[in-house]
């Protein structure tokens, strides 16, 4: 269950932006995860609503954007594999060892009610520019 | 009205700005590091504890790290090798982090290692997410585990620059495909080095002995010049 130390880091990592941007409450939260990366998606939502209580993602929802396995073929360029037990090019068979994604495992954006958004409160327009 | 906020980080950025700054400290000194992985009972401390051995009697020096969940016994035994090995108790953590090894060697002089490894609580799902700053991810996999266990787990051999295929003194006893297990790893991990081998047989150590020498002595000291102040 190493979602649970995974989600721990996310939600960190999502306080520390709101603090950055007076943020007390967060809507939900937007994260990328690679086939893979090693981490399953229904497996960090149930660490997400255990580690969420108490912090600026207790009401938020956790979005997943499922990103797939791509390698570089020698003959077909960019491909995308859907099938993790043959990292070959589903086109003309090749094998190919270079990875053009599906290690991802990113926070890409959180949503925020403008209301608890500190910078859009303010007049400051350097404030605002932070967001 | 709700507002979006770009945040675009990786999720285990601290993570990996950790095994980042070991890495250096790791190159800087010298040291050729090994993250060892595989499920539990593949032969992980046993296959450690011969190549500590060797090292020494090849006038190299070296250390290891263990990760278990509640026991001394790794660690113990990798230390009848002569070299130091020190546990990191995990308690219910099924995987070694970054700052659990940085912790594990924190004030170690690493200029006097040429090799320190760290063997990773046996699992063969949740260590591959975690880097912990290692030149080389070593897998392995007993003949006693079946053909098809690289299928099983494609994403930790995705990781993995090397794959030890052990226990070979058991393949008969087991009707162990060799053939097949080698075309399942390629399968998943085209291009990734096979090795398999045997401590109890003596059977494929010259191969590993000579793996390890190569990257012990590829791993020269950063002049102090140019060495990372971390």
């Amino acid at each position: 269950m190493h979602e649970l130390s995974i989600a721990q880091n996310l939600v960190q990592l999502v306080e520390a932006t709101a603090a950055e941007h007076q943020v007390m409450a967060v809507r939900s939260v937007r994260v990328r995860i690679g086939a893979l990366s090693g981490v399953v998606g229904f497996a960090l939502e149930s660490a997400f609503g255990l580690v969420r209580e108490g912090t600026v993602c207790a009401g938020a929802s956790l979005d997943i954007e499922d990103v797939p396995v791509r390698i570089a073929c020698p003959n077909c360029g960019s491909v995308t594999v859907n099938d993790l037990t043959f990292m070959l090019c589903p086109n003309c068979g090749r094998a190919s060892s270079e990875l053009l994604s599906g290690r991802e495992l990113e926070i890409a954006s959180i949503e925020v009610d403008e209301s608890d958004c500190g910078c859009a409160a303010s007049e400051s327009v350097a404030a605002l520019a932070r967001c | 009205m709700t507002r979006i906020l770009d945040v675009r980080q990786k999720i285990l950025k601290q993570n990996d700005e950790t095994a980042r700054a070991m890495r250096a400290r790791f190159h800087d000194a010298g040291t050729f590091v090994c993250d060892l992985v595989s499920s539990p009972g593949a032969g992980k401390t046993e296959l450690l504890t011969y190549t500590m051995r060797e090292l020494r009697e090849r006038g190299m020096t070296c250390a290891a790290v263990v990760g278990d969940l509640a026991t001394n016994n790794d660690a113990e035994r990798l230390a009848t090798s002569g070299a130091p090995a020190k546990q990191i108790l995990t308690g219910t953590m099924c995987h070694l982090e970054a700052d659990m090894v940085a912790e594990s060697i924190r004030g170690w002089d690493l200029s006097t290692l040429d090799a320190l490894f760290i063997e990773n609580v046996g699992n063969l799902v949740c260590p591959a997410t975690w880097d912990l700053g290692a030149d080389k991810r070593i897998l392995l996999f007993p003949v006693t585990e079946g053909e098809d266990k690289p299928l099983k787990y494609p994403t930790l051999i995705n990781t993995a620059d090397l794959v030890i295929i052990n226990k070979l003194d058991l393949a008969e006893a087991v009707g162990f495909d060799r053939e097949l297990a080698i075309h399942n790893v390629e399968r998943v991990r085209p291009d990734v080095p096979v090795l398999e081998l045997s401590v109890r047989n003596n059977a494929g150590l010259e191969a590993w002995m000579n793996w390890v020498v190569h990257h012990v002595a590829a791993d020269v000291p950063v002049a102090p010049a140019e060495a990372s102040s971390f």
